[in-house]
């Protein structure tokens, strides 16, 4: 029983210690950010990789999420003769919800994975030590441009995705299931107010935060070999999707 | 001055350095020798406090540079170059990008003059016309190379070589040792190299140092090293499973 207990405090201290050294990562990073000299280059070369890459696969999951949206929405909404509604239902989900949270994921899988794997790699080849022998930071030169790149690239990923989703639950909604098309659009603007989008963007923008910082993190202190890059990879893409998904909740509750 | 004073380390509860205490002669190579796993990267990284010691000190030029802070520390490094054992060189750029990497970094220099520097530094090394290549075009000796350049782009005080010939043929080992004391020649810094090539690595050797058990068992010219009467010293130089160096 002693055994038990003493093993669960010493996992729920490592548990703490690790948060902390998570935080402490972050919190330097964001200090280097806006250290002089800024790494532009850096920046905009991460906003490609990032955001330009990434549009293909947020594009397309925008483009079925919104079209399922609006098969489901239709059901739905039928029940209650409100097939009108269809147009703010499938705007509001996706605004709200959907495309900050899938937009994420999306990146999480296409870009946080490689970031992780890259700082891993690096890590595991010494070109780590290699900056740090160098007298260049490594956090300021390899995690701080991409923090940011993630916090400008994210949200506007999210509006594409938003975009691309509305059109395409209005192609199954009007196209397919004959809703009107005025009526599609006047229950959208009727009911979309900028609270809606703000609280989107704010998501998508904590979203490019969670995802830049914990891939950073888990790739950065991977351990140097094979199985620890791929170790590190994994724990990167899980995490980030667990505390995308906590985070939203709170901000839902905080925001509602 | 270079001097490492009762340093002490251990990883995971395994002591790996003892109380090593070593100075490394000034404009000179010291080589470090031992067998795999003794700890000579691990001494090689608190050189340029890429490790910190869980107890001793490591002076550079007077300063214990296991004390100082980010600001200072990274004063002292501009003081290094660093050849890895790998080369380290960043893969997502060319190298040309890599070796002009610390001038662009650190220092204001113009763009031409970069060139110029690095397209001396590329002849030097034997890599003039591979500037435009990617380190994952290049063969293993022409990473070391380029390595190389990079570490002796910034003219530093000091290099440290880890294990500079490891996983190459003999002839390449010889080219790279040759290399190595080439360049020690033409610009005079401090050389620290950690090596298993051995008798080779003797010819470049001003003086060399064995690592056993955690401590530094001998100091000497590489004639007097090898003529020294340590059973530590015979039994790796001869190469014997048998003796007071334990075989993993």
């Amino acid at each position: 029983m002693v055994s038990f207990l003493g093993r669960t405090g010493r996992f729920a201290i490592d548990q703490i210690a690790g948060l902390g050294r998570m935080f402490s990562f972050l919190i330097s990073a964001l200090v280097f950010a806006f250290r002089p000299p800024a790494k532009i280059y850096l920046i905009i070369h991460h906003i490609k990789t990032i955001g330009v890459e990434s549009l293909s696969v947020v594009a397309l999951s925008g483009f079925f999420t919104g079209m399922v949206m609006g098969f489901q929405g239709y059901y739905s909404l039928r029940k209650f003769n409100a097939e009108s509604f269809l147009g703010s239902a499938a705007a509001l989900g996706l605004l709200r919800e959907l495309g900050p949270v899938l937009s994420a994921f999306m990146v999480t899988g296409r870009t946080g994975s490689a970031i992780a794997a890259e700082l891993g790699t690096m890590r595991a080849t010494e070109q780590i030590d290699a900056l740090e022998s160098m007298a260049i930071n490594p956090v300021k030169y390899l995690v701080s441009p991409r923090i940011i790149a993630g916090l400008i690239a994210m949200p506007l990923l999210t509006a594409i995705f938003d975009v691309i989703g509305i059109f395409g639950s209005y192609l199954v909604g009007v196209n397919l299931l004959g809703v009107s098309s005025g009526s599609f659009f006047a229950g959208m603007e009727n009911s979309i107010v900028f609270h809606d989008v703000y609280s989107g963007f704010v998501k998508s923008l904590s979203f490019g935060l969670i995802i830049t910082w914990i891939c950073c993190y888990k790739g950065f202190h991977a351990p140097p070999m094979a199985t620890g890059v791929s170790q590190a990879t994994t724990e990167a893409v899980v995490l980030s999707f667990v505390f995308i998904l906590v985070w939203d909740y709170f901000l839902t509750a905080i925001m509602l | 001055m270079i001097k490492v004073a009762n340093l002490h380390k251990s990883f995971h509860g395994q002591q790996v350095l003892k109380g090593v205490n070593l100075e490394f002669a000034l404009g000179k190579i010291t080589t470090i020798v031992g067998s795999s796993g003794c700890g000579k990267t691990v001494l090689l990284k608190h050189l340029n406090a890429l490790y910190l010691p869980d107890s001793g000190e490591v002076f550079i030029d007077g300063v214990d540079i296991t004390k100082l802070g980010q600001r200072e520390l990274y004063e002292i490094r501009r003081k290094f170059g660093v050849l890895f054992q790998g080369a380290a060189l960043l893969d997502s750029m060319t190298v040309f990008d890599n070796v002009a990497f610390p001038l662009r970094e650190k220092t204001r220099t113009g763009e031409s003059d970069i060139k110029k520097k690095v397209d001396a530094r590329l002849e030097q090394v034997g890599l003039g016309q591979m500037g435009r290549k990617l380190p994952a075009e290049l063969s293993g000796g022409m990473r070391k190379r380029a390595g190389l350049a990079r570490a002796l782009i910034m003219d530093p005080q000091i290099v440290l070589f880890d294990e500079p010939t490891t996983g190459l043929d003999p002839v390449l080992a010889t080219s790279i040792h040759q290399l190595i004391s080439r360049t020690q020649k033409q610009f005079g810094y401090t050389g620290i190299v950690v090596s298993h090539t051995i008798p080779q690595v003797f010819d470049i050797s001003d003086y060399v140092a064995m690592l056993a058990n955690g401590v530094i068992e001998n100091v000497s010219p590489p004639k007097a090293f090898c003529a020294s009467e340590s059973p530590v010293v015979q039994q790796f130089i001869q190469g014997k499973t048998e003796g007071p160096i334990q075989v993993l």
